[in-house]
Order: structure tokens, then sequence, then C-alpha cells
């Protein structure tokens, strides 16, 4: 099953590295991870999405908190919450099928931020489910390049 | 409020933070990139003891820390000198010792270039210590000294590393040094909730078959007397894990002595058979476990320790409270209802009385059997030294046939099993306990992994007894390959030379001599020796040993293929012990 963990972090250095060294001597599976400084210029938030069964997911967020650098841990799972996540697909384009390319992409609210003889560049936000159908979309005009951040999250209302 | 400041260099600083800290002793070896921290210990009051490697030193200060309960520290220099202390630092980490390393590093504005004597030893140490630091500026010294300190002696102790640049020990800046430490990611919880005390309490006046299970963290937390309070109001049995020896006398008619892998039967029988496991200041590790899913089978368990990451890790548990052994237990002493002895210590004693380790009081061919010498040890010394231990076959044998009765009597490495630990964490526990009567039990292999320490307790006259329970063997891999490999003694014979045959399962009188021979090597340090052969002349021996106002070692040559028994087999149940030698 796949979790979402919000950290907070110090805003030091070797901060990430230490995360990362507990993740794989633990053996912990990280599928994203993103990483970013918050209001506070002295703490930085990490978003983890990690798969694993409720008590990998306890014994994690346990050993996270064992870690000096860390001040606070929350499972965001069931929490409601907005995630988004973020790529560039860079797919081929050429006269025929660049207007195509750009109805889809409008349809998906996404971006073209770049154009090239041959191909174009496309910006798209959102969950993993969206992105992946875009990908899937443009899969059969050829895609080049593509390049995914890791999801953020934050959890609705006042908390 | 004024603060008083003095302009001071980042060496000053490490000099005067440190005596803050009420620092007494250190264990240190010096180098280029501690030079100018040893320029200012040259005129300090601390005792400064060079040990002739650094982990050594690393051994030491873990040794001095563990039987004095104050936090241990140790200086090396960059490099090599960093990476000696990985081992001891790993040690100290797998048994919660709190340490605080001090180590040099290449000047900041090198950092990174791969220059002489650089490794990157903040990186290297990271998942081997509770937290580790590289000084950034001298600014930062004080307050990351401080914060060391605390972090290691607090919560469930361990080492901390502190990196220091060359550059940061010799720039001048304004020194005050803090009285408080503000971490906003470390608050440790002492105080065990109460309703989980409550309701612990409550399941351990139900229970008809309850049975403590008491772990290191009853002698770091200082409980000894509190679980002592509690076992005998409940009338509870106890027994310990290896690092747990000396929380509970084990000449009470409570004790069960050690369970796991090399515990005692009614150990090992009554975790099996319990209804109620009170886990205390552990963390259900697998030597201690054996087949995690058929351990404890009929039991709940209560698990009290002070670091909630240990609680459920390994096994599932009913009842978890996450604090400071020490407090509550003293809340659970007040809501246990006395009982008196009942049937559950009539089943016990059956399983007592079966107990089989496995004790001969001579070997074959007449030679010396471990058992008889570690009792000596215990009755000419009234059971109240000091016994440190190497890893293996002898360390179980000390952990067997010694009644610990006090808590950090008995200091051995048992998470990390680490060889080469005892000797020079020996010498830390006489430099912390300088009137007391210090043991180390070492076997012929572990003894020569930090050998040249023989010269620091000769420099120091440091008064350890050395007794090597010598059977010229890897011992307790000797053991695993004798009952579960057949008999293949794959490079555990330490007699073995290069003309020796390829295999060899039976070595004889005319094998060649063992190298060294530990007598003459003590010699050379200028450290009295004698081997001794014979049943009778262990005795004498040790009185010999115990007049010597100095160091002593004996090398006692004991029966070559002797096992430790009873032996629940990697893998197997803790009912399902081995517990002796099939008869040939």
């Amino acid at each position: 099953m796949k979790h979402t963990v919000a950290v907070q972090v110090a805003n030091e250095s070797g901060v990430l590295a230490r995360i990362a060294s507990l993740f794989s001597r633990r053996g912990f599976n990280i599928e994203s991870l993103s990483v970013g400084q918050t209001e506070k210029e002295d703490v930085s938030r990490i978003t983890l999405v990690v798969c694993g069964s409720q008590k990998v997911l306890e014994q994690l967020e346990k050993q996270l908190n064992k870690l000096i650098v860390v001040y606070k841990v929350s499972n965001i799972t069931n929490d409601p919450a907005v995630s988004r996540s973020m790529a560039f697909i860079k797919v081929r384009a050429d006269y025929a099928t660049r207007s195509e390319i750009i109805q889809i992409v409008d349809v998906f609210r996404g971006e073209i931020v770049d154009v090239a003889n041959d191909s174009v560049m496309v910006e798209i936000t959102g969950d993993e489910g969206k992105i992946n159908a875009m990908e899937e979309l443009l899969e059969p005009y050829g895609i080049i390049e593509l390049v995914r951040t890791g999801k953020i999250a934050m959890t609705r209302g006042k908390k | 409020m004024i603060i008083l400041t003095e302009r001071c260099t980042g060496a000053e600083i490490f000099v005067k933070s440190l005596s803050r800290e009420g620092v007494e002793t250190i264990f240190g070896y010096p180098g280029g990139t501690v030079l100018p921290i040893y320029d200012k210990l040259y005129d300090s009051d601390f005792e400064h003891i060079l040990p002739h490697h650094e982990q050594g030193g690393i051994h030491a200060a873990d040794g001095y820390a563990r039987s004095t309960g104050k936090t241990g520290v140790v200086i090396a220099t960059s490099g090599p000198g960093a990476t000696n202390l990985v081992t001891g630092l790993a040690t100290a980490y797998m048994d919660s010792v709190p340490l605080v390393a001090f180590t040099g590093q290449v000047p900041s504005h090198m950092l990174g270039t791969d220059a002489f004597q650089e490794a990157d030893i903040t990186g290297i140490s990271m998942p081997i210590t509770k937290h580790n630091y590289l000084v950034q500026k001298t600014e930062n010294l004080a307050r990351i000294i401080k914060e060391a300190f605390h972090i290691a002696g607090s919560g469930r102790p361990g080492p901390i590393l502190v990196d220091i640049p060359k550059d940061i020990m010799m720039q001048e800046v304004e020194f005050a040094y803090p009285d408080r430490v503000e971490l906003r990611g470390y608050k440790p919880n002492y105080r065990g909730h109460p309703l989980q005390i409550k309701k612990a309490a409550k399941k351990i006046n139900q229970s008809r078959k309850p049975v403590f299970y008491a772990g290191g963290g009853v002698i770091i937390s200082g409980a000894s007397s509190e679980l002592r309070q509690l076992a005998e109001k409940a009338q509870i049995p106890v027994t310990t894990t290896l690092t747990g020896l000396g929380a509970f006398d084990e000449r009470s008619k409570l004790s069960l002595g050690m369970l796991g892998m090399h515990g005692s039967t009614e150990a090992n029988m009554a975790i099996s058979h319990a209804d109620l496991i009170i886990a205390v200041g552990c963390r259900f590790d697998d030597r201690v476990t054996g087949k995690l899913d058929e351990f404890a089978q009929e039991a709940e368990i209560i698990h009290i320790d002070i670091d909630p990451a240990e609680v459920g890790k390994r096994v599932s548990i009913e009842i978890p409270i996450v604090g400071d052994v020490k407090g509550i237990l003293t809340e659970l002493n007040k809501k246990v209802t006395e009982k008196s002895s009942n049937g559950w210590g009539t089943q016990i004693q059956g399983w007592k009385d079966m107990d089989r380790r496995q004790y001969r009081e001579t070997g074959k061919n007449g030679r010396l059997s471990p058992g008889p010498i570690i009792e000596e040890i215990d009755s000419l010394t009234d059971g109240d030294a000091f016994i440190v231990t190497e890893v293996g076959q002898h360390q179980m044998w000390a952990a067997q046939f010694f009644n610990y009765n006090r808590p950090r009597q008995f200091i051995t490495s048992g998470g990390l099993g680490t060889m080469g630990y005892g000797f020079p964490a020996s010498l830390g526990v006489q430099v912390g306990n300088k009137d007391d009567l210090v043991f180390l039990l070492a076997g012929d292999g572990s003894f020569q992994m930090n050998i040249q320490e023989l010269a620091t307790a000769a420099k120091n006259n440091l008064p350890v007894k050395i007794v090597i329970l010598n059977n010229q063997y890897l011992g307790m891999v000797r053991q695993w390959q004798e009952m579960f490999l057949d008999k293949r003694y794959s490079s555990t014979c330490l007699r073995r030379r290069a003309d020796c045959p390829p295999h060899c399962s039976e070595p004889d009188e005319d094998c060649p001599e063992m190298i060294p021979d530990f007598v003459k090597v003590a010699e050379a340090y200028g450290i009295k020796a004698e081997k001794i052969t014979k049943p009778e002349d262990v005795k004498p021996a040790l009185e010999r040993a115990l007049a010597e106002p100095g160091p002593y070692l004996l090398d006692c040559l004991i029966e070559a293929e002797e096992n430790v028994f009873p032996m629940v087999p990697p893998g197997g149940s803790l009912y399902e012990m081995i517990l002796e030698e099939e008869s040939e």
C-alpha cells in the first residue's frame, strides 16, 4: 500500500543524506521524494510516497522521528489533502500532429512550454493518474524525454 | 542579563567546554589535525590516556562509560584516526553507550579536495551514531559540544561524533558556554503514559505465569532496585539479556539467569510457557528470541522502553509503555498487588533442576575446563569484581558461570559482538574505577585483536587481571562448524601453519605450537604472566594474580573442543534447546 508522509526537517546541510541513509539501511522502499523550503527559513519539508505495510510505515515514522534533524512526521495518507506532482514531456510533433497534441494538452489543462521544429515540450501538473493518462495519450506520437517531480501534498483546512 | 564572554580559540573552547561538562578523563590519540587541541591539553587537568590504536581508545572510553554511567570521551585525528573509531562507534551504538568522539578534520577550505588524511567521517559514521556534527564555524563549537553531551547521555544513550576542522580550532571568537540546549527535533519522552501503566498493572495482577525479561535498559536507567522490588512483591521470576546481566541479582531465587541462544534452560522454558512477559529496557534481539514466530507464543507482552522505535519493531506488543524504565517501574510498584509463590514457581524450579549448562570439572585428557575457572574467579573475588569479556565462547561461559549481582558489573559487546572490544574496554573500566578489581575474560583469538593495549595497561599501571581461556581455536565459529558444517574447520584453528594439510578436523599433540606465546608477549610489555595447564593450578595462579599490584596475565590452556551449551540452534525456537553434546 502507498502512503504519503510529510516530514518537517531542519534546513541545513546533510539532512537529506541522513534521511536517504536511514531509508537505505532499514530497507524502506521510497517511491518518490520531494524537498523544499517552507514558510520558515530554517525548516524544509519533505513529502514522501512510501510503499509498505502499516507495520513498515510505523517503523519508518518512528525511525525518522529518532533523527535529531527531523522536527515532525505526519502521515497524511488518509487526511483530506491536495496533492500534485508535475512533469515535462518532450514529444515528437510535426506539422501534421502538432495541433492534435495541443488539443490533448488543452483538455488536460497542460501547457506547451516550448516548440521546436519537430517536437513540443508539455508541462503538466496533477495527481499521478492524470500524468499517467497524459503520458499514455502522448505515447503514440513518440515521447523523446520525460521528467517528473515527486509528489507534494498539503492537508486541507486549518490543520 | 549580562553574559560574560571572553575571546578564545576553538581549541581553548574545546578544553573549557569539556571542563564545563564535568569531563575528567579523555582517551585520545594525537595527530596532525588535532595538534591545536593537544597543545591545550598539555596544560589541562584532564586525565589523558593514550591508547596504542584509536580503536583501543574508543573501546576504553566505552568501558569507562558503561562501568561508571558517565559519558566517555575519545579524541582521534582526521582520516585513518577517525576511521579507526568506526568499530567502536558501531559497538557503542548497538549497546546504547553514551560516548562523545571528537575527530580532527582537514582545514575547512580543503574539505572535499581529497587532502592528506581527509576522510568524510560524518558521512561514514551517520548510520552508527545517534547524531553527528561537522563544525562549520568556531562560533558554533560550544553549542555543538553542549548538544553532543546532552544527546549522548539522555533518552536512549548513544555515541555522538563531532568532526572539527583544524582552522576552526585555531580561530579566535567570543566564548560563552550555553547553559541549556534547545533542540527542536529531540525531546525524549521519560514519563510513561498513566493509562498504559494502569493497564499493565492490571495485566500483571491477573497473570498466573508472568516473567520479567530485563535488558540493558534497566541498567542504563538505574532501575535495578525498582525491578527487584516489583519482582519480589509480585513473585515474578526475572531473566536478563546478555547486556542486562547484573540488572537483577543472580543469587536471588527469582533469577532465571540469561535467556536466548545460550540462555539457561529455566529462562527459555519460562519464556516459552509464560502467560505474560514484561519486557523492560530491551529490544527483542534475534539472539534472544530465536525463531520469532514461536517466541513466547502463550504470552501477552508488555514492553517498557524509552525508544518508541523499539516497541513493536520485531514483536507485536499488547501493552506498549514508552518512557524511562525507572519511573515506570516505580509507578507499577504502587499498583501491583503482592503475591506469594505459586505453582508457576514450582514449575520453574523443575526447569532449574534440569539445567544443563555444560559444566565439567576437567576437560578431556585432564585439560582445563572453562566453568571451574570462572567460578573460581567468582568465589575468590566474593562475586564483586568487574567482569569484562571479548566475544565468543568465553563470553558465553562468562555469562553463564559467574553470578552477577550488581548493575554495570558485566561489560561486554552484546549487540555488535566486537572481538577486540574487551581488553581495551577493561582498561577503561579500571581507569573509571581505580579501587575496584577488574577481570578480563578473553579468548585467544579476540585478545589478539587489540593486544597492543598491553602497553597501555603497563604504562598506566592498570591492574587488570587478564584471563585468556585459550582453546587454540576461534572457538565459537569452530563450534558452529562442528555442529552444522560437518566439522570442516575452515580457518578456525589458530595452531594452523602454512604447511598443514588443507583439511584437518582432528588436531593432535603433534600439531605446531600456537603463535604467539602469550606469556612471552606479556613479559615483553613488562607484565607478569603465567601459563596454566592443570586444574589444580587455577586457584593458586589466580591468587598470585590477585596479589600482584599491577596487571597480570593468565594464559589458561583449556579443552580445545569444549562447546557452549545449552544452545538454541540458529533459526530454532527457544524451547528446542540442544542441552548437551551427543555422546560419541
